[in-house]
């Protein structure tokens, strides 16, 4: 259906139409902050970083909550929601730090107590909560006893606890003794048995009467001007001996795209799926798009048995089953993105595209300005490249623009179905994640919805530039 | 009606050439699969495996010592190799890959059972073709007549409203039915669900367990096949219309269709005679070209919806590794292929006028 267009075309006057058409400047918009995105990243989290931030994740995450929903809902929801306490004390002293280690005199021994306080004035319970301690030379395991304080007096000791490794973890929101301990201590208060489940951390940071019976009625004890207190005190035993402890009271959100089930930071995978998925896509319509346009002008314009090879080439490649076969190469060699790359344009050199690009240059072939060029004597190449190539050249612009969508989604397809580069973070990949974790089940909703929203804002600013383009360079299509 | 012999002998040839394509995509997938020895250790294992299963079982070996056991199986193993020809050079071996592959007869899945417990890879895939073929082709259908309705009558309204937003709704389309999907599980199962207590599906075929009678099944099926279809609906929409539009702007400015006008015919005659009768070839095509690309789209949005198709075993074959699957699985999709263009061959025999003519 395309025609060779009226007029000729320079980049400068094309960019210039661009902008003109409302759509697309709001697709160029896009694309630069895309593309300021990427530059941002790449240069603040370099590649190897990143990929060692998102394989290597107890180092980089502990101190994040598990399916952490982004910090913004917040405004949505109406709830101030908690976000994540630390209160370190190594840091200290500071305020909510208190440390004392008082040797006992005439032995090794030490005594120790180090008070952990923070204010807590949240409408929603922590996700969990997590004790690390750090114990230094010692001679034998430090025994300490841990107890909780909430503002309203009420003292709990939680356990007693033998530090029995150097970076020990005490995980108070799943230790079973410390959870019967928090169930007995509910009873205390509400004076009945319940057979509901009460969370650990629901209970530590409840209101102290009936209402904690029931997950329905049960309140968030807002600590106003007073404080929850962690105490640790305990004695140990060696002359060098120091301990410190870091309390962390995970919240319920975390950076703007939240968290995954590895404490992962979803933004970081978000922002470095920018830079390749640009990238990927287009390069693959790029080159792609330049082998089309060399095979259909060898086609057309050779004619004889080379046009009647390729014809039959792109009807096989009709029936080859171009995903399938895109499936058993990634999982059999376990490719990465660039041999991918590689894979997507071998099977797509013969496609569709050839045959209206070919009946173009057929078009093109019968002007007189190509019989004057045979006629002075110019070469085949210099008449392919310095005449019939400039002139079909730009009609095919809209179609490589338009075609990069289709590519980013083929990435995130095959990273979707665990295809996908086996290093970089991409969006493709926290789908699977999210997928595979059942996060549409049980409500992970930002899991799923702002990758997918990432792909759809990147591919829509490309089609929109392809829409706009193909105005341009087609003016038939302006009048309809 | 007598059947005319051109035809059919034209269609006879395009089906050999067709299904030679098909022997050609076989053979391309097991050199692919079998560049890192897949097919080979597939079938040297399931040969061991049987030789040894069956010389284990076998009342005369019973009381051998352990090394004259293994003695045996290995002579028979060496025997059979040579019998199935896989004792030879790669090109030699291909041969008999390929034909196995050519009649599905891809052995034993390493991991994945068939719904009725087999583990043959034939079984597995054609017991998941029926609920891929009925969803997708249903989709595909129900977008053809949408489109092309939609589009005629755009086409008479053309400069309106609806047209400008449609026109402007395009570049929605780029983006594919799985990604729609996993909005429309969140926001009908996931969101509703929470919210009214009742949702449609998140996925699968049917109801758990599933209904004995036959009107309820099939009430169920259509209830887990809303979402589904739905994302292919909106993803599809906006773009087929505003290209079946186009072209019916372009084919009404033929000049045939102004001399129809011309003569004064109704306005839904010419529409019928003038603009949709000779577009049919082409819109076809179009319809053809859909539908084969539907099989690849399907892949995913079948995982997307658990539906339980040839996608969905897909896979799960490549989280279990389970290289039979894939191979055949590629099979399958090279034969689903070939009898689409085939019947698209027919058809256009059918309805293009230039084609019954060489055959005159």
């Amino acid at each position: 259906m395309s025609t060779v267009a009226g007029g000729e075309f320079s980049a400068k006057a094309i960019i210039k139409e661009l902008l003109s058409y409302k759509s697309g400047l709001l697709g160029v918009g896009i694309l630069l902050v895309l593309t300021a995105l990427s530059i941002y990243i790449v240069v603040a989290i370099p590649y190897n970083k990143a990929i060692e931030m998102w394989r290597g994740s107890e180092k980089y995450w502990i101190d994040v909550p598990r399916y952490a929903q982004p910090v913004w809902i917040k405004y949505f929801v109406g709830k101030n929601l908690p976000e994540t306490i630390i209160i370190d004390s190594r840091k200290g002293p500071g305020v909510g730090i208190y440390k004392a280690i008082t040797p006992i005199h005439g032995t090794d021994f030490k005594q120790v107590e180090i008070v952990l306080s923070f204010e807590y004035n949240y409408d929603d319970f922590p996700s969990e909560v997590n004790l690390f301690f750090y114990a230094k030379n010692y001679t034998s395991p430090p025994l300490v006893k841990i107890y909780w304080e909430k503002p309203d007096g009420q003292k709990i000791l939680l356990k007693t606890y033998a530090i029995k490794k150097p970076d020990a973890i005490l995980f108070i929101t799943i230790d079973e003794e410390i959870t019967r301990t928090l169930e007995n201590f509910m009873y205390s208060v509400t004076k009945k048995e319940t057979e509901e489940y009460i969370p650990p951390q629901a209970i530590l940071f409840a209101v102290d009467d009936e209402s904690m019976a029931s997950m329905k009625t049960i309140k968030v004890l807002k600590s106003g001007s007073k404080y929850y207190r962690l105490i640790i005190k305990g004695i140990m035993q060696g002359k060098d001996a120091d301990i410190d402890a870091k309390l962390v009271v995970y919240g319920k959100v975390y950076g703007w795209a939240g968290t995954d089930h590895l404490r992962r930071d979803i933004g970081l995978a978000l922002l470095w799926g920018i830079p390749v998925a640009i990238s990927f896509g287009l390069s693959a319509s790029l080159i792609t798009s330049i082998l089309h346009l060399i095979i259909a002008t060898i086609s057309g314009y050779y004619g004889g048995i080379v046009d009647s090879i390729i014809q039959r080439m792109t009807e096989i490649y009709m029936i080859i089953p171009f995903l399938p076969f895109l499936i058993i190469i990634s999982a059999f060699y376990k490719i990465d993105i660039v041999i991918l790359l590689v894979v997507v344009i071998v099977l797509s050199i013969f496609s569709g595209g050839i045959k209206s690009t070919r009946a173009l240059v057929m078009q093109i072939k019968s002007y007189p300005y190509i019989e004057a060029a045979k006629a002075y004597g110019a070469s085949d190449l210099r008449i392919i490249l310095m005449y019939i190539i400039p002139k079909i050249l730009p009609p095919l612009i809209p179609g490589l623009i338009g075609a990069v969508p289709g590519f980013v989604f083929l990435e995130a397809g095959l990273s979707f179905l665990g295809l996908g580069d086996p290093y970089l973070p991409t969006w493709g990949k926290v789908i699977n994640d999210a997928y595979s974790n059942g996060a549409m089940y049980k409500g992970y909703w930002w899991w799923l919805t702002l990758p997918s929203l990432m792909l759809i804002i990147t591919s829509i600013a490309f089609a929109l530039i392809g829409f706009a383009l193909d105005k341009i360079v087609n003016p038939k299509l302006r009048e309809l | 009606m007598k059947i005319a012999k051109g035809p059919v002998l034209w269609v006879v040839r395009r089906a050999i050439i067709l299904y030679l394509t098909v022997v050609l995509a076989i053979y391309i997938t097991i050199i692919v699969a079998n560049m890192g020895g897949f097919v080979d250790e597939i079938i040297k294992a399931q040969l061991l495996e049987d030789i040894t299963y069956q010389v284990k079982r076998d009342p005369e070996y019973r009381h051998l010592p352990p090394e004259e056991l293994d003695k045996i199986i290995r002579e028979k193993y060496r025997l059979a190799l040579k019998m199935r020809g896989l004792d030879t050079p790669f090109i030699i071996r291909s041969f008999v890959y390929l034909k196995d592959g050519l009649t599905l007869e891809m052995g034993r899945a390493l991991y994945l059972t068939s719904d009725s417990g087999s583990r043959q890879v034939k079984l597995i895939l054609l017991e998941r073709l029926p609920a891929t073929v009925l969803l997708f082709t249903t989709a595909m259908l129900i977008n053809f007549f949408t489109h092309l309705l939609g589009g005629l009558y755009l086409s008479r309204h053309y400069g309106s409203k609806l047209d400008k937003i449609v026109i402007a709704l395009a570049p929605t389309s780029v983006i594919p039915g799985w990604v729609y999907g996993i909005f429309l599980i969140l926001i009908f199962a996931s969101w509703m669900r929470s919210v009214f207590g009742w949702g449609l599906p998140y996925g699968g075929f049917v109801d758990v367990p599933p209904p004995e009678d036959p009107i309820q099944y099939a009430l169920s099926v259509s209830k887990h096949m809303i979402l589904p279809l739905l994302s292919w609906f909106i993803s599809g929409l906006f773009m087929g219309l505003y290209g079946s539009r186009t072209f019916f702007l372009i084919f009404s400015t033929e000049d045939y269709v102004t001399v129809a006008k011309a003569k004064g015919l109704p306005a839904r005659l010419i529409e019928w005679r003038y603009i949709l009768r000779p577009t049919l070839p082409p819109i076809i095509t179009s319809f053809a070209l859909g539908l084969i690309g539907s099989w690849g789209g399907a892949i995913i949005t079948e995982t997307v919806f658990n539906w339980p198709g040839l996608g969905q075993v897909a896979y799960a074959a490549i989280q279990a590794m389970d290289t039979p699957v894939l191979v055949g699985f590629t099979i399958i999709y090279a034969y689903l292929l070939m009898i689409t263009v085939l019947i698209l061959d027919i058809v256009y025999c059918i309805v293009d006028p230039r084609i019954r003519a060489q055959f005159r």
